[in-house]
Order: structure tokens, then C-alpha cells, then sequence
């Protein structure tokens, strides 16, 4: 172990004193939470990683100690599928609605990449793999399947696929299933006809209730609904029937993930103020949707998360513990060994410097050890796991955002929705003065 | 002496080969242009070297199209020396021009011909003939198919009762009727006066900083004779200097070995600040000196002022030299210490105007790599207390409490409008608005129309030209001198963030302008202020007594919606940029005001 691992800014200077979880270094930056299974509710995943490796073998801590990774670590890989059939005027992601006719070599790219990971990078096994997009279903599924088959992967590990409605058909699913795939992330956004037609979307609502039942019913473990609050012409009354056709299936959504439009610089939405969501309102259906699905037994697992037992998205889960994981494709961001790298944008210039032999990273950053602290306790501020309470000041400003309860503190819902406000308080350097955090949380 | 051989050359340059001469005019009715004609013209500048504008060398001279600082240049003309100064039009620099007549027999006033009289064709010539000089009037622009030469040349007539047959048609840009305008110089202007045998006596009209070279002073012999190896006394503040160089610009500068009577040159002296050469100081020789100076002139008083902070607080060293450097130029601008609860430590700085004001701060910005914050433009008053003591003040802040206030006394203008005749409604109205007393209304031609009002200074600093301007399509000009001071119903608008007063927002206005100015600028501050996690109640007040009220709700939400893996970076630099924008934020009162509030809200300001 590495001489500072106890007084340094990732071990014990933030969670100084407090009882760690008995992880090896004694870090819980951010572990508190997951460790103790409270994320995932209990859900011992099948074989997966148990509760205290995460804070021991995490990668703050384990760098710091110097540590290898422990066995049996959390690894994610995720795969960008940048496709879609047309572009929703509020998306900024990497993705091209006119590149259909590289989904081939793109998949073959992606299967390059992950080989050249495995042989170079030795990844170690995925406990979680994540196809997002762009539209992922838009990809042949033998294509997929192909990915998918080249990612090693650890017994029992969680594989999402993003899915559009309009491609959830009972086939595609049953042979998702066939290839691995444990689970469906179905962008519903809305299940009223003029909201969606104001996202842009081009599902009705019938097919997307034939495409809820369709996934209901393909006998995945787990699967999510993504719904977008404060689309133009949406009312509150939209949203709460948006929310209620959800809970009103026969089998509703075990996830749902909530989002607040965003207003992405550069995008049509962007252009057209008219269209911006106003905050109050996205506060009001914010507290809303937090309020039904509380009601019907969902559990918020991150700001924009909401989960039934069990059914937490454990990559997802990944990313709030500061987990590491690899990237495939274009655009995807990587995690691994202190670094944070991203590929480039473009599918063409992937799919070109793989094939080439070259590496496809486009830039990558190296965080310095405070940067590293920062991020895991904003990351961490996010959940239910909050941060150790030292790492927030007492100050009147926090007043009703945040509620201290065991030496943690967690966002309570208001806070929630001043997410950035709270996190823009965060005290890191404490650690390294040795009690500085203390001193600082109760001037 | 070896030394003297080199320059053991003819007799000084008799007085009745030299002319001296301004060219003064309204903005933009082309003197600078002019200017150019003539260097070409006389060949003084390389053809090749040649560029627009030639003597308005400042970047921010050739950017705005405007001059700033007055040039003077050496040409030859018809076995004459020539000595021209190109002087800047606009009314903030109004003691360029009357210092550049101080060193000069003889003016072209430049008229443009399709705008005819403007305000500062008028106090330019008023001003040359208070210099006794000979003016020689030209219409410009007349290649300009709107040129109404006739139509002026009787305006010239009337109002400043010129001789109609002695006003020159030129274009300054084509080049027609200049060498003709050359030739009247020569003929009407007339030599100056001065005898080399008396002792020297040589009038600084203007000085200016030279990072290698110290001061160098623009210089007009009146008397005896100027030799570069003398030494020199400088009479008012009394100090002597051993001379580095004389010389005349050509416009390049060129060393000369002496200047006669009636010669404008340049000299230096190794002087490393300018307040030891002000524009007029008499220079005389300091073995034989004159018995008395010549009747110098002051550096102008600010008028305007305002507070200029460094956005980033540790520039306020930088920002300390850099105006120490930029005084060297430009005696004109004054600066103080001062504090403000809002902005941190900066420096109170005076003005002759609000293009002064603006130019120096650009330049303090641009050439010293500062960002600057600047407080709304204030004017000096003069506050009478109950006991009778008298207090001055340019900061509104520093206003005295109304308890023990007896009156406050303000500076006020005699400003010179000309109108187009159509717009006499509109512009006695503005005025009016603007607290103006009418003194004077004369018909400068059937069509137009000259206003002479009395009028408070703080009204004119606040955007009235703007007004005037859009209200009259472009068609007003504008022109004023201090004109004592008056009392007036004066009172400070505080506003205050979260209970707490911001000295930076606190503005002298009179009484019946309190409400609307406090309900304007709450409402300004209600948009700037960003919601914070709480309500914050913006206030103006008048001593003690809340004018107006704004509510900044509190902040519902902020939160990104989604944060997954490519999210991650992106979101760590948000909160660093937030973080670090934390440094730029000023809190006052808990509330955090981002420096660009400030900016955004001083800005509208004027
Ligand atoms: N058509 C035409 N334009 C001219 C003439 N003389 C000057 N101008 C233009 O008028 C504008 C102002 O000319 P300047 O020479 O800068 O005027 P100025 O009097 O020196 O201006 P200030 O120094 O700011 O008072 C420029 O755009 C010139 O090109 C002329 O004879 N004819
Ligand atoms: S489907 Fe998703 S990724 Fe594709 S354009 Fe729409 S929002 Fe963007
Ligand atoms: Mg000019």
C-alpha cells in the first residue's frame, strides 16, 4: 500500500476517521453507498461483484495504493452505435442519420477494437456491457450480436441494449436474448401524440405501447423506459398521463429513467427559445414524477433514475462509483487506469483508423488526484449514497438541500434538483491538510 | 568647439518664409484627409508609404476613424516652410485644438459642403478668432453629389460674417482646390513675428511619452533662438535639462541643429515624466534667460469621472502602472485610489468626456492587457452641509447623508445645438427632459436652426447625444464648455441586493428622476442577478426610504439531466469552470453576482 493511502486526498482523508467499509485501502469516496448494496437495493447480482470490492478495489483507491485490480472487480464496456433514422431536434450526441451504409464495417470495427483492448489493454472480463447510441436497435442484429460476442464478459453480467420503439419487435428481442443481451432500454420519451410530435419523434403511442408489451413479454431480467419531461406544448397534465400509461400496464417498466430537457448549445432546439423549458416548471414535474413513482414503489437510484428492487442499471452504476470501462466505437469515452480517453466523433474516421491498424482515440485526459477526489464525490453526490458528510460545508445556503444521516450526506429531493448548486460546495483539499474538511464543514 | 562645427550652418529660417497653421473643423468634415493632400502633394512622405489618415498613427485613431491626439507636420511649399497641425473634431478634445492655435498665425476652417455649419465648425472658429487668427475657409467634400456649396458659403457669410469671395471649394479627397488652399495659406496667413537676437522663449504646445526617448515636446519658437546643444530652463516649473535633440517632423522626425523664431519643432531632454513638460511651458535658455514666460494655458479639468476596477483583483498593480504610463501621454486623465464594497480596490479616474473616458480605457485594456470594470460616468459636485462646510465629490457613493445636506451644487454647460429646423420640437424637448434652459435660438439659414442651451453636465453625460442623434435621424451637432456651476434638487439612488447597499450602483440624480431611475435600474438588476437558492430582494432607495422593488426567485433547478460515461468529463469541467467562475463572483449580501452582471448593468448604464 502506498505510504499516503491512509492520509492522502482519496483514502483516508476524506472519509478520515469514519469506519470504512473494511475495503484494502480503507477509501470510501464514494463506496459507502454501493458496498453496502444500498444502491441495488439487495440485489445480489448473480455471481457479480460483491459489496466491498467496489470500495477497496475501486479505482480512486486502487491507484492510489498502487494496488492492481483486485479479482473479480467491476468493469464496464459500453458500445456507441452512432445510427439513427432521423435527428431529434433537441440531440446533441454523436450521431449521423446518413451513415447506414457503414453499419458493417463499423460493426467489424468495433469487434477490431474490442480484440486489440483484450490483446493490448488485457480488459479484464465485463460485469456490465451498455449498447447506447444514436439508435443501437438500428443495427442488424446479427451485427450486434457479433459486438457482442467479442466482448469477454463475466458470468452473469448485465448487458443493456437502448432500443426505439419502433424496433422493438418480438423477433429482434428474442434473438437479442439469444445473443446475451439481459436487458432493454426502450426511449418511450412520452405517450402523448403532440408531446412526441414536438420531440420530434416519430413513434405513435400505440406502437409504443405494443413495443412496452413486446419487451415485457420477451422475458428479459430487467428493462427500463426513458421519458423526457418538458417537451413544447407539454402540459403537467401530459406528463402525469405520460407517467400514470406507464404505471397502467399490465407489467410496467421495472426502471424508468426521468430526464429534464436539456438544451444542448448548437442544436435546433437551441435556436428556437420558444421551445426552452421553463426550470420551474421541469422543478414542479420533477417533483411530480417523483412523487408517483415513489407512490408505486420505485426507488430514485440516481437524479434522473428510478428503480423497483433489484433493478437498478448496474452500469449505470459503474459510472456514479467512478468505475472503469472501455469504450467502443465512435465518440465513446473510456475509463481505465487513472486515465479518461474518447474516440473520435465520427463514425467514418472510426471505422478508418481501425481498419488501418491505428488507434482510434481522439484525446484523453489524466486526472490530477484532486480532480479524481472531485469527481468521485460529485459522482457520488448523484445517488442515494451521497458523500461523507464532511465533504459538504455547513453553510445556510445548503439549508433543505441536503440531510445528514450517518455520517453521510445525501440530497434530499430539492437538492436533487440543485444537483450542481450542492456539488459547486464540495470540499476536496480537506484530506490533504488532514482534517482541513473538518475544519472547513463547521466554520 | 569641435562639437558647434557640425552645425556651424546659415542663419535661422527668416520668420517671412514660415506659416503656421491649424486645420481645424467639425468631426469628420475631413481635415485629416486634407491632411494626407497636402503630404502628398508637398512630397513630404514617400508615395509608397503613403496610407489614409497618415497622422493618425494610434491603432485606435485608424480603427475609429477619428483623431485624438493633434498632429503637426513640416512641408514646403512654394519656397515657404510650412508648419500644419491637424487637430482632432471632437468637443472632448477641444484643448487640443486651443493649444495647437496657441502655436499658430492662421486656420483652415474646414466646412463640409453637404452638411454645411456644425456645432464645432462653430466653437473651432470662435476659438481662432479668440487666437487673433487669420482664418482661411474651405468647403470640402465637394466632389459629394449632396455638396451645397452656395448654400454654405452664405451660412459662413451670416454666422461667422466671412467673406463669401475668400471661402476655397477643395475636395480632400480628390486632391481638387488644395494646392490653390496651399497657395492662400501662403498669401493670407500671415508670418509669424519674433526676433532671434532676444532671449529664447519657446511654448510647449503638447507632449507626449516615448518609451526610448523620454518626453518629446512639441515646441514653438516665439523668440530667440532654440540650438540643440544648449541648456534649456523650463521656466514655470523651474527645473534645467542639457538638450538630447531638436528637430521638425517631416513628418519623420528630423534633427536639426536650431529652430528660429516663428518654427514649430519637437525637442528632448531626457525628461522621464511629462509633468515636468506640460503643454504650455515656456523654454528658455538657461545662461540668458527671457525675463518673463509666455502666457501658458492648464491642462484641462476632468469632467467626467468615473471608478475603473481590474476584473481580476490582481491587476490592480498593473492597472496602476499602466495608468501612470498612459498619463505620460495624456496629462488630461487623473486617477485616485479608491474601494468599492462591490468591486474591490481600484482607482477613481477623471475624464474630459465620455469619449475620453471610453478611449482611455480601451487603451488601458488593449495596450496593457487589463479587463477592465468601469462604474457609471459621474460628474463632480459640490455638496453644502448644514454647518456650512463645503464638500466635494465625483463618486455618488461619497454623498453626503441628506440630514446634513443644506444643497449640492452640480457643473453645468452652455451646450450649442444645430439642428435641421424640422427637428426644433424634438430637440427642446429632449433638452427640456434634461433639465436645459433655453439662452439662445438664432436661424443659421432658413433650415436651420442654432440652440444654445444651459444645461446640466450629469444630463448630457447620460446617453443625450445618443438621444439627440436618433431623434433628429444623425442630423444634430452637438457642442458645449463648462459653464459654472448651479444648485439643484439632487439625490442619491442607493441600490441594494439582499438588504445590503452596492456603492457601484449608487447614482446622483435629481429628485423628480429618482423613481424611474431606481424602478429601471431594479428591474436591470432583477435580470442580471442570477437565481441564487434563495429569494433575493432587490431594492432602490433614497435615503433610507425603498423607491422600488424586484424579487429574484429562487433557483428551482440546475441539475444536467443526464451523467453517464462520456457525461463524466464533460460535467467535471462544468464544475471546474463553476468553481473557478466562483472567483469571479462578488458576494455581497450571500448573493453571488457574477462580474459580468456588474459589467452588463454599468453598461446599460450610460
Ligand atoms: N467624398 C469625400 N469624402 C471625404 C473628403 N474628405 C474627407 N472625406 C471622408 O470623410 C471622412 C472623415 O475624414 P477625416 O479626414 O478622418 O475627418 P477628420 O475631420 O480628420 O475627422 P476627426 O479627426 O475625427 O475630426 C472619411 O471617411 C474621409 O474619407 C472629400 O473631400 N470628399
Ligand atoms: S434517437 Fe436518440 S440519439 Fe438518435 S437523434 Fe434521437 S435523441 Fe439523438
Ligand atoms: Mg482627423
Amino acid at each position: 500500500m502506498a505510504p499516503d493511502a491512509g492520509g492522502g486526498p482519496f483514502g483516508g482523508g476524506l472519509s478520515g476517521g469514519e469506519p470504512s467499509g473494511g475495503g484494502p485501502c480503507g477509501g470510501e469516496l464514494f463506496g459507502g453507498g454501493l458496498s453496502g448494496g444500498g444502491l441495488s437495493g439487495g440485489e445480489p447480482s448473480g455471481g457479480g461483484p460483491a459489496g466491498g470490492e467496489l470500495s477497496g478495489g475501486g479505482p480512486a483507491g486502487g491507484e492510489l495504493s498502487g494496488g492492481g485490480p483486485a479479482g473479480g472487480e467491476l468493469f464496464g464496456v459500453y458500445v456507441h452505435v452512432p445510427f439513427c433514422r432521423s435527428r431529434c431536434d433537441y440531440c446533441a450526441f454523436a450521431t449521423y442519420t446518413d451513415r447506414d451504409h457503414l453499419m458493417a464495417a463499423y460493426a467489424a470495427a468495433c469487434v477490431a477494437e474490442l480484440r486489440r483492448a483484450v490483446d493490448t489493454e488485457g480488459i479484464p472480463e465485463a460485469t456490465s456491457v451498455f449498447f447506447g447510441g444514436g439508435t443501437p436497435s438500428r443495427l442488424p442484429d446479427d451485427l450486434l450480436a457479433a459486438i457482442l460476442d467479442a466482448v469477454p464478459r463475466a458470468p452473469g453480467a448485465e448487458v443493456t441494449v437502448e432500443c426505439n420503439p419502433e424496433d422493438a419487435e418480438p423477433i429482434r428481442l428474442a434473438r437479442y436474448r439469444a445473443a446475451g443481451v439481459t436487458r432493454v432500454s426502450l426511449g418511450a420519451q412520452s405517450t402523448v401524440p403532440h408531446v412526441l410530435h414536438g420531440l420530434g419523434r416519430r413513434h405513435t403511442p400505440g406502437a409504443l405501447m405494443a413495443a412496452v408489451a413486446a419487451v415485457a413479454a420477451a422475458g428479459l431480467a430487467s428493462w427500463s423506459v426513458d421519458v423526457i419531461m418538458g417537451g413544447a406544448g407539454e402540459s403537467d397534465a401530459d406528463w402525469e398521463r405520460s407517467l400514470q400509461d406507464l404505471l397502467a400496464l399490465a407489467e410496467p417498466p421495472p426502471h424508468v429513467s426521468a430526464y429534464a430537457l436539456t438544451v444542448e448549445p448548437g442544436t435546433p432546439l437551441a435556436a428556437d427559445p420558444r421551445r426552452h423549458p421553463d426550470e420551474d416548471v421541469l422543478a414542479r414535474r420533477y417533483e411530480r414524477a417523483d412523487d408517483v413513482l415513489g407512490s408505486a414503489g420505485y426507488a430514485w437510484e440516481e437524479i434522473s433514475n428510478w428503480a423497483l428492487p433489484g433493478h437498478g442499471c448496474r452500469h449505470n452504476q459503474l459510472y456514479w462509483a467512478r468505475g472503469e470501462y472501455r469504450g467502443i466505437g465512435s465518440a465513446a469515452h473510456s475509463h481505465r487506469g487513472g486515465r479518461r480517453w474518447w474516440n473520435v466523433r465520427t463514425p467514418d474516421r472510426y471505422v478508418r483508423l481501425i481498419s488501418s491498424g491505428r488507434p482510434a482515440e481522439a484525446a484523453g485526459e489524466v486526472l490530477a488526484p484532486a480532480q479524481q477526489a472531485l469527481e468521485a464525490l460529485a459522482l457520488s453526490l448523484r445517488t442515494p449514497a451521497g458523500v461523507p458528510s464532511r465533504a459538504l460545508p455547513d453553510v445556510p445556503e445548503l439549508a433543505g438541500l441536503i440531510e445528514r444521516v450517518g455520517g453521510r450526506a445525501v440530497l434530499t429531493r430539492r437538492g436533487r434538483l440543485l444537483a450542481d448548486a450542492v456539488t459547486a460546495h464540495l470540499v476536496v483539499g480537506g484530506g490533504m491538510a488532514g482534517g482541513g474538511v473538518a475544519g472547513g464543514g463547521h466554520r | 568647439m569641435p562639437g558647434r562645427c557640425r552645425y556651424a550652418q546659415p542663419a535661422v529660417l527668416p520668420t517671412d518664409r514660415i506659416r503656421n497653421f491649424s486645420i481645424i473643423s467639425h468631426v469628420d468634415h475631413g481635415k485629416s484627409t486634407l491632411s494626407d493632400r497636402i503630404l502628398e502633394l508637398t512630397k513630404a512622405v514617400d508615395p509608397r508609404l503613403m496610407r489614409e489618415q497618415y497622422l493618425d498613427s494610434m491603432d485606435i485613431e485608424r480603427e475609429r476613424g477619428i483623431t485624438i491626439k493633434a498632429q503637426n507636420v513640416r512641408v514646403h511649399w512654394a519656397d515657404h516652410v510650412l508648419h500644419l497641425i491637424d487637430t482632432p473634431g471632437h468637443v472632448d478634445f477641444a484643448y487640443e485644438v486651443s493649444r495647437s492655435l496657441a502655436a499658430c498665425e492662421g486656420a483652415v476652417l474646414l466646412v463640409d459642403a453637404s452638411q454645411g455649419i456644425q456645432a464645432q465648425t462653430l466653437a473651432t472658429c470662435y476659438q481662432a478668432l479668440e487666437h487673433d487668427l487669420e482664418i482661411v475657409a474651405a468647403l470640402n467634400k465637394i466632389d459629394l453629389p449632396a455638396a451645397d456649396p452656395d448654400r454654405c458659403v452664405d451660412e459662413l457669410e451670416r454666422v461667422l460674417g466671412l467673406e463669401g469671395d475668400g471661402v476655397l471649394r477643395i475636395s480632400a479627397k480628390t486632391g481638387e482646390g488644395v494646392a490653390g488652399l496651399l497657395d492662400a495659406v501662403v498669401a493670407r496667413v500671415p508670418p509669424p513675428t519674433g526676433d532671434a537676437a532676444e532671449p529664447l522663449r519657446a511654448l510647449i504646445f503638447d507632449s507626449s511619452y516615448d518609451q526610448y526617448r523620454g518626453v518629446v515636446s512639441s515646441i514653438r519658437v516665439v523668440s530667440g533662438v532654440l540650438r540643440s546643444s544648449a541648456r534649456v530652463r523650463f521656466m514655470q516649473v523651474g527645473a534645467a535639462h542639457d538638450l538630447e535633440e531638436i528637430g521638425v517632423r517631416a513628418p519623420a522626425p528630423t534633427p536639426v541643429a536650431e529652430l528660429g523664431p516663428g518654427e514649430v519643432g519637437y525637442l528632448i531632454a531626457g525628461i522621464k515624466d511629462v509633468g515636468q513638460a506640460r503643454s504650455g511651458e515656456t523654454v528658455t535658455d538657461a545662461i540668458r534667460p527671457a525675463p518673463a514666460p509666455l502666457a501658458g494655458y492648464r491642462d484641462p479639468k476632468p469632467m467626467v469621472f468615473c471608478g475603473l476596477y481590474p476584473i481580476d483583483g490582481d491587476q490592480l498593480t498593473e492597472l496602476r502602472e499602466a495608468l501612470e504610463k498612459l498619463r505620460l501621454n495624456d496629462s488630461s486623465v487623473t486617477f485616485e485610489p479608491e474601494s468599492s464594497g462591490a468591486l474591490g480596490f481600484g482607482f477613481r479616474c477623471g475624464f474630459l468626456g465620455l469619449l475620453h473616458m471610453e478611449i482611455v480605457r480601451e487603451r488601458l485594456e488593449r495596450e496593457f492587457d487589463l479587463s477592465l470594470i468601469a462604474t457609471a460616468p459621474s460628474v463632480a459636485y459640490c455638496a453644502t452641509l448644514t454647518d456650512g462646510t463645503e464638500v466635494r465629490f465625483d463618486n455618488p457613493s461619497q454623498m453626503p447623508e441628506p440630514s446634513r445636506l443644506d444643497h449640492v451644487d452640480e457643473p453645468m454647460l452652455r451646450a450649442t445645438v444645430i439642428v435641421p429646423s424640422e427637428y426644433t420640437g424634438t430637440t427642446m424637448d429632449l433638452c427640456q427632459s434634461r433639465r436645459g434652459e433655453l439662452e439662445r435660438m438664432e436661424y443659421l439659414s432658413p433650415e436651420r436652426l442654432e440652440l444654445v442651451y444651459r444645461i446640466p453636465l450629469a444630463e448630457v453625460v447620460v446617453d443625450f447625444f445618443d438621444q439627440l442623434k436618433s431623434r433628429t435621424k444623425g442630423y444634430a451637432s452637438l457642442d458645449y464648455e463648462p459653464a459654472g456651476s448651479a444648485t439643484a434638487n439632487l439625490v442619491k439612488v442607493d441600490l441594494l441586493i439582499n438588504h445590503v447597499p452596492v456603492d457601484a450602483f449608487s447614482t446622483v440624480v435629481h429628485r423628480n428622476a429618482a423613481d424611474a431611475y431606481g424602478r429601471r435600474m431594479a428591474e436591470k438588476l432583477r435580470e442580471l442577478i442570477p437565481r441564487q437558492l434563495f429569494d433575493v430582494p432587490i431594492q432602490a432607495a433614497v435615503g433610507g426610504r425603498v423607491i422600488a422593488r424586484e424579487t429574484v426567485k429562487a433557483k428551482r433547478k440546475d441539475v444536467l439531466a443526464k451523467c453517464y460515461g462520456g457525461d463524466i468529463t464533460r460535467k467535471r469541467k462544468l464544475l471546474e469552470r463553476q468553481k473557478e467562475g466562483k472567483k469571479r463572483m462578488k458576494s455581497i449580501g450571500r448573493v453571488e453576482v457574477p462580474q459580468e452582471a456588474f459589467i452588463s448593468a454599468l453598461r446599460m448604464e450610460d
